[in-house]
C-alpha cells in the first residue's frame, strides 16, 4: 500500500519544528507502523537524508518507549502501543499525520523523540515501598485477597508511555500517577507510606507542570495498558484523605 | 493553615473545590426546581412558599451568600485550572482529534458561561425585578410569584432563552454530576455506569422539570388566575 | 592450572555460600560512601544491584541507553520467575531446582553457582512481595504458582503474563528510592562505548550522551556490567531493538574473556516471520504450553485450514516423542522438534515455517473464561499481530532467538578475569549452562543484583580504598580518543547502504549457518562470509548526520559494527565445540533419534575466549566443570 505522511521534524529542543511531507511506498499491510517508518528511513538514508528519529525499543507493547501521535490520537487508532499498530488498520492512499507526544512537560528532543523523564521524577518522589533488601519476611506470611492483588495488578500494568498525558487536552498525568498510587495502596505492604506517597507524588506532578484532570477520559481511551479512570478517582480520594490527615497530625 | 493553602494550591485541591461547590449548586438547582413546580398547584401554594421564604430574612441571606460564594469559587477555581491546563499543553497537535466526540465534556466552559449570563438576566428579571415594570404591580401583591412567572414566560424571547439556558445547564450537569463524584473519589468499576447514566438521567429530569413551566405558559396550560 | 580461577569455595555444596558469606570481607559503613561503583544497564540485574548497593551506602552511578531505567528489556519477560518455595507441597526443594537447572542446562553450568541461585531464589520472592510486586494469588490470599517447561513441579510465580514487567518495576522502584535519596545517580540515554582499565583493573567507562553526543569518562572503584545478552546479533530476535553486545564486547576487547558465545537459546513459541521488512519477533510466553497442545499435520504439505484436519491426521509430536514432559519439554528440545517437523515439509502457514499451538482442548476442559483469565493478554497480542483469534483457531508458532546463555566469563563472585569488572544477569555466562529453563532468567538477574553482588563486591573493594583514578588519567584520555576516532570513522564512510541492511544480512547469515542447527561446513562458511560483510560495512555503510546530536543511525552503526565482529567469535566457538549440548546443536553430533549428543569426555568445560588483537585469532581457554553432586546423565524428557 502507498501512504502520504506528514511527519513532525524538529532538529533539537531549541529549534522550531514543522510537518514535512513524505511518501511511503509499497508498504505491506502486515507491517507494523514502526516497520513502515523503518522502510521509509531506509529509503531516506539511501538518499543520504537524515532518518526520522522516533523512540522505540521492545516492539511488543510492554516497554512503553514508542510514543507517536497518529492523526491526532496518541498511539493511533487502535488502543495499543504504536509498535503494536499494524498497517492493515489504514487505507491505501491515506494521509497520516505523525507527531510527537505533546505536553509542556515532555519537551521534544528531536523529531518525534520527547523527554519523558518527568514521569520518572514523579515515581522517585514516592512511587515505591521502602523494603530494604534482606529484611523481607516470608512471602506467604501476609495473605492478600485475590481481589486486592487483582486490583493492584490492574493498576500496576501501566507501562509509563505517557500516552495519557499526550491524549489529555490538559496534559494531565493523573492516570499515570493514579495507577501508581492505586497499585501500592491496594496492597497491605503499601499501607505505611500510603498517605505520604499520595502527597509527594501529586505535589511532584504539579511541580513538573502537568495539567489537571477535567474528566475528558481521553487518557483511558488511548491507554495501551487499559488503566481505568477509576484510578484517578482513587487518587483524588487518597490525596484528600492524606491532606486531611496531614492537617490533623 | 499551611494545610489549607497547600491543598488549595494543589491541582487536586482546586478540583475538590470545584466539585464540592458544584454539588451545592446542583442541590440548589434541584431545590429551586421543586419550588417552581409548585406553580402547577395553583397561586396559593407557590405564593405562600415565596412568602414563607421571605419571612426568614436571616437564613435566606445566609443561604444566598453561601450560594454566591459557591458560585464564585466554582467559577474562579475553574478559571485557574483552565489557565494551568492551557499552559501544560504548550503546543497543540497540528492534527486535532479526540477518540470520540463528547458534546457535554467539550462544552463545559462554554455552557457554564452561557448559564452564568442567563443567571444574571434571570436574577435581574425575577429577583431584583429591574427588567419588567409589571412585576412591581402584581395582582396579589409583592409575593405573587404565580402571576410574575406567567407574565414573564409569556414573552417568547425570554422563554426561548430560558429553555436554551436550562438545556445548557443540564448538558453541563449531565457531565458534571459524574465528574464531581469522580473528583470526590466516588467511582469504581461497579458504580461507574450507574453513576454516569444516573447523572445523565437526573440532568434531563431537571431539564424537564424546569422547562415544563415556560412550555405550559406558552401552550396556555398555565394562565393568569383572575 | 588453568588461567581461569573460578574461586569456588570449599566445602559441601549446600554450605558453600554460607561459608563464603562468612569469609567475605566487610567494609566499614563509614567507608562505604568513599567507594564509587558504575553500573551499566538498568534491567533486573542492573537495577537490583544499583538499588541494593546504593542502599548499603556506596555511591552508585547507573547508566542505560533507554530514556528511563524502567524500559530495560527484562520488562518483556512474560511467564514467570522460579523459586524453590515448595508452596504447592509438590516435592520441590532447593536441591530439585538446582538439579533441574543443571540438567536443563545440559550439564554445562557450574554446580556451585547454580546451587547458590536455587538457594537465594526463595529470598527473591520474599523481597519482591515486600516491594509490592502484585503476584497472582489464590482466593485464600496465598501466592499462586504454575508449572513451566523443564520442570515437573509448580514453582513458577507470576503476575498475569507480565511478570518481567512487574519485577522490573519493583527493582525500578527500589532504584528510584535510592535516586531520590541521592545514593544513586542515574544516566539515562547514555551508552557505554568503552571500558577503561588502569593498571589492569576496571576503573571506569567512556560513554556517549545520546542526546548531545558528548563523549564523557566516568571513573570509579569498580565497574559492573549488566547489559543483557547478544541475541540481536541475529537481527531478528525477541530482544528489544536496542539490545546490543557493545558493552560486553568492548570489555572483551579490553581483556575480559567471553565464555560460551555459541550457547544461544531459540525459544519455541514465537509468532512466525511474515516478511523481510520484519523488525523483530514476538514471543508468546512458554506458559501457553501448559494448556496449549503443539501439533503439525501428519501429511506433508497439508494446507487445509486447521479445523478441517481430523484428529487422527494430526501429529502431537511433543506428546508423542516426550510422553512424560509432553508439551512442557524444555525450550531447546521443543524448538528442535518444531524445526524437524518443518524440515520434513509439514510446517504450516504461508511460509511453511510454523506449527500449531492449539487451545481447543483446554477451552473444552476448562471453559473459555478460565483460559481467558490465564492468557488473555497473550491472545490479544497474538490477534493484534496476526489478525487471528486464537480462541477460535490454533495459534501458529515458530522458534526464534530469545536468550543467550553465553556471556562474559565470571567467577563465583561474578567478577570477570579483569579485576574490578563484575558482570551480572544475562551478560554473564554463569548459571544456565547450554540451555536456560523457562522462568529462570528473571531469577538469575535478581539473584545476582539483590543477593550475590552485595556480598561479593567487598572482597575486591576492600583492597581498593583511595585507588580510584581521576578521569584525567591518560588511560581515560586514550579511550576517549579511540571512541571519538571510531565515531568519526563511521560518519566519514558515507557509503550507499543503510546500517539496518547490514544488520539484516548478518542476522540472516547467522540464522542460516549458526542457528538452530550448525555443522562444521556451515560454520566454516559463516567464518568466511562475516569478514567480507564487515569489510563492506566499513567501506559502504551510510551513517547520516553528525555526532553532536541525537543520532539514531550512529547509535545503531556502532552496535552493528560490534555485532559484525562478535558474530565471528560466536561461530568460532560453535565450530570448536564439537558436540551438541542444549542450545548448541551440531548436526554431526546427534543420537539415532535426533537428540543432542554430548561429549563429556572432551567438552565438559567452559570455553572462554581471550582477545589478542585486531585480525589475530582469539585464544580459547577452558575451565573444567567439576560435577561432584550430580551424575552426568543423558538428558531425557521422554
Amino acid at each position: 500500500m502507498n501512504l502520504k505522511l506528514k511527519v513532525w521534524r524538529q532538529k533539537n529542543a531549541q529549534s522550531e519544528g514543522k510537518l514535512v511531507d513524505y511518501e511511503a511506498r509499497n508498504i505491506p499491510p502486515a507491517a507494523s507502523f514502526l516497520e513502515m517508518l523503518d522502510i521509509l528511513n531506509d529509503e531516506l538514508q539511501a538518499k543520504g537524508e537524515e532518518p526520522i528519529a522516533f523512540d522505540h525499543d521492545c516492539r511488543e507493547g510492554i516497554c512503553g518507549t514508542c510514543s507517536l501521535t497518529i492523526n491526532g490520537i496518541a498511539h493511533g487508532p487502535s488502543a495499543t502501543t504504536t509498535c503494536q499498530l499494524y498497517m492493515r488498520t489504514f487505507k491505501d492512499g491515506e494521509t497520516i499525520y505523525i507527531e510527537p507526544f505533546r505536553a509542556r512537560s515532555f519537551p521534544v528532543m528531536r523529531d518525534l523523540v520527547t523527554d519523558r523523564a518527568a514521569l520518572d521524577r514523579i515515581k522517585q518522589a514516592g512511587g515505591y515501598i521502602t523494603a530494604r533488601v534482606g529484611s523481607a519476611q516470608d512471602a506467604n506470611s501476609t495473605l492478600i485477597p485475590k481481589t486486592a492483588a487483582d486490583l493492584s495488578m490492574e493498576a500496576a500494568a501501566c507501562i509509563g508511555c505517557g500516552a495519557c498525558v499526550a491524549a489529555c487536552p490538559n496534559a494531565s498525568a493523573m492516570l499515570f500517577v493514579g495507577a501508581s498510587v492505586t497499585h501500592l495502596a491496594a496492597l497491605p505492604q503499601g499501607q505505611p507510606e500510603r498517605r505520604e506517597r499520595a502527597l509527594r507524588m501529586v505535589r511532584k506532578m504539579d511541580e513538573e507542570g502537568f495539567g489537571n484532570c477535567s474528566n475528558h477520559y481521553e487518557c483511558e481511551a488511548v491507554c495501551p495498558a487499559e488503566i481505568p479512570i477509576t484510578v484517578i478517582s482513587n487518587l483524588n480520594r487518597e490525596y484528600a484523605a492524606a491532606s486531611a490527615r496531614e492537617a490533623a497530625i | 493553615m499551611n494545610f489549607i493553602t497547600s491543598f488549595y494550591n494543589s491541582s487536586i485541591g482546586k478540583k475538590w473545590i470545584v466539585a464540592l461547590t458544584g454539588l451545592v449548586l446542583i442541590g440548589y438547582v434541584i431545590g429551586h426546581m421543586a419550588g417552581n413546580l409548585q406553580i402547577f398547584a395553583g397561586p396559593e401554594k407557590i405564593n405562600a412558599y415565596a412568602a414563607f421564604l421571605h419571612s426568614l430574612p436571616g437564613p435566606l441571606w445566609v443561604i444566598r451568600i453561601f450560594l454566591i460564594v459557591c458560585l464564585v469559587l466554582h467559577i474562579v477555581m475553574t478559571i485557574k485550572l483552565a489557565v494551568e491546563n492551557r499552559s501544560a499543553k504548550a503546543q497543540k497537535n497540528e492534527y486535532q482529534a479526540t477518540t470520540s466526540f463528547k458534546p457535554a465534556k467539550a462544552t463545559m466552559v462554554l455552557s457554564g458561561l452561557v448559564v452564568l449570563a442567563f443567571l444574571v438576566l434571570h436574577l435581574a428579571h425575577f429577583t431584583i425585578r429591574s427588567i419588567d415594570p409589571r412585576f412591581h404591580e402584581l395582582p396579589r401583591g409583592e409575593f405573587d410569584v404565580h402571576s410574575m412567572v406567567i407574565l414573564g414566560f409569556q414573552n417568547v424571547w425570554y422563554s426561548g432563552f430560558y429553555i436554551i439556558a436550562v438545556f445548557l445547564l443540564c448538558l453541563h450537569l449531565s457531565h458534571g454530576f459524574q465528574s464531581l463524584l469522580q473528583t470526590l473519589g466516588i467511582n469504581s468499576k461497579k458504580v461507574r455506569l450507574p453513576i454516569t447514566y444516573g447523572g445523565q438521567a437526573l440532568s434531563w429530569l431537571i431539564f424537564a422539570g424546569y422547562v415544563a413551566v415556560p412550555i405550559a405558559v406558552l401552550t396556555h396550560h398555565l394562565t393568569l388566575v383572575p | 592450572m588453568s588461567v581461569l580461577d573460578s574461586k569456588i569455595p570449599a566445602g559441601s555444596l549446600d554450605k558453600k555460600w554460607e561459608q563464603y558469606k562468612f569469609n567475605a570481607k566487610l567494609i566499614n559503613p563509614a567507608n562505604k560512601r568513599k567507594y564509587e561503583i558504575l553500573i551499566v544497564g538498568s534491567g533486573l540485574a542492573g537495577a537490583a544491584a544499583a538499588a541494593t548497593l546504593g542502599e548499603l551506602g556506596f555511591k552508585v552511578k547507573c547508566f542505560c541507553y533507554q530514556d528511563s531505567p524502567r524500559r530495560a528489556h527484562s520488562i518483556a519477560a512474560q511467564g514467570g520467575i522460579n523459586a524453590a518455595k515448595n508452596y504447592q507441597n509438590d516435592g520441590d526443594s532447593v536441591q530439585r531446582l538446582f538439579y533441574d537447572t543443571i540438567k536443563g542446562g545440559d550439564f554445562r553450568a557450574r554446580e556451585a553457582n547454580v546451587y547458590r541461585l536455587a538457594q537465594v531464589s526463595v529470598n527473591i520472592i520474599d523481597q519482591c512481595v515486600a516491594q509490592g510486586v502484585p503476584f497472582a494469588r489464590e482466593y485464600g490470599g496465598l501466592l499462586a504458582n504454575r508449572s513451566f517447561g523443564g520442570a515437573q513441579v509448580s514453582r513458577t510465580f507470576y503476575a498475569r503474563g507480565q511478570t518481567g514487567q512487574q519485577l522490573l518495576l519493583g527493582a525500578y522502584s527500589a532504584l528510584n528510592r535510592q535516586i531520590a535519596e541521592g545514593n544513586v545517580e542515574m544516566f539515562p540515554r547514555t551508552e557505554m562505548l568503552d571500558l577503561v582499565l588502569v593498571d589492569g583493573h576496571a576503573k571506569g567507562i567512556v560513554a556517549r550522551n545520546m542526546v548531545t553526543g558528548e563523549i564523557q569518562s566516568y571513573s570509579a572503584d569498580c565497574v559492573i556490567l549488566a547489559t543483557g545478552g547478544y541475541g540481536n546479533v541475529f537481527y531478528l530476535s525477541t530482544n528489544a531493538k536496542g539490545c546490543n553486545v557493545t558493552a560486553t564486547y568492548r570489555a572483551y576487547k579490553k581483556g575480559a574473556y567471553f565464555a560460551n558465545p555459541c550457547y544461544t537459546q531459540i525459544h519455541p513459541t514465537c509468532i512466525p516471520v511474515t516478511g523481510d521488512y520484519q523488525s523483530k519477533l514476538t514471543l508468546m510466553s512458554e506458559s501457553l504450553r501448559n494448556d496449549g497442545r503443539v501439533w503439525a499435520p501428519k501429511k506433508k504439505g497439508d494446507n487445509r485450514p486447521p479445523h478441517e484436519i481430523p484428529e487422527d491426521e494430526r501429529d502431537y509430536y511433543l506428546e508423542r516423542k516426550y510422553p512424560s514432559y509432553g508439551n512442557l519439554a524444555p525450550r531447546d528440545i521443543s524448538s528442535r522438534a518444531a524445526k524437524q517437523v518443518c524440515d520434513e515439509g509439514r510446517g504450516v502457514g504461508e511460509s511453511g515455517l510454523g506449527v500449531y499451538l492449539d487451545f481447543s482442548d483446554a477451552i473444552k476442559r476448562l471453559g473459555e473464561k478460565v483460559v481467558r483469565e490465564r492468557y488473555d493478554n497473550l491472545f490479544e497480542m497474538y490477534e493484534q499481530i496476526t489478525g487471528e483469534n486464537a480462541y477460535k483457531t490454533p495459534m501458529r508458532i515458530f522458534p526464534a532467538v530469545h536468550y543467550t546463555m553465553g556471556g562474559l566469563w565470571v567467577d563465583y563472585e561474578l567478577m570477570s578475569n579483569v579485576p574490578g569488572l563484575y558482570v551480572l544477569g544475562e551478560a554473564n555466562f554463569s548459571d544456565h549452562g547450554a540451555n536456560r529453563l523457562g522462568a529462570s532468567a528473571l531469577m538469575q538477574g535478581l539473584a545476582d543484583g539483590y543477593f550475590v553482588i552485595p556480598y561479593t563486591i567487598g572482597n575486591y573493594l576492600v583492597s581498593q580504598l583511595g585507588k580510584r583514578p581521576g578521569t584525567d588519567h591518560p588511560e581515560f584520555k586514550k579511550a576517549e580518543a579511540e571512541v571519538h576516532a571510531r565515531i568519526k570513522r563511521l560518519l566519514a564512510i558515507k557509503g550507499r547502504r543503510s546500517v539496518d541492511s547490514f544488520h539484516r544480512e548478518l542476522g540472516l547469515l547467522l540464522w542460516d549457518l549458526c542457528g538452530m542447527g550448525r555443522t562444521e561446513k556451515s560454520l566454516q562458511r559463516a567464518l568466511k562470509r562475516i569478514p567480507i560483510l564487515r569489510e563492506e560495512f566499513w567501506t559502504n555503510v551510510n551513517v547520516t548526520g553528525e555526532n553532536e546530536e541525537l543520532n539514531q543511525a550512529l547509535e545503531k552503526a556502532g552496535r552493528v559494527a560490534d555485532f559484525l565482529e562478535f558474530g565471528e567469535l560466536m561461530c568460532l566457538d560453535a565450530l570448536q565445540r564439537r558436540e551438541s549440548c542444549g542450545g548448541h546443536f551440531r548436526e554431526e553430533f546427534q543420537t539415532a533419534e535426533g537428540e543432542a549428543l554430548r561429549d563429556d569426555e572432551q567438552f565438559a568445560h567452559v570455553a572462554a575466549w581471550e582477545f589478542t588483537g585486531e585480525k589475530k585469532p582469539p585464544i580459547r581457554h577452558t575451565e573444567q566443570l567439576e560435577f561432584e553432586n550430580v551424575h552426568l546423565a543423558t538428558r531425557s524428557y521422554k
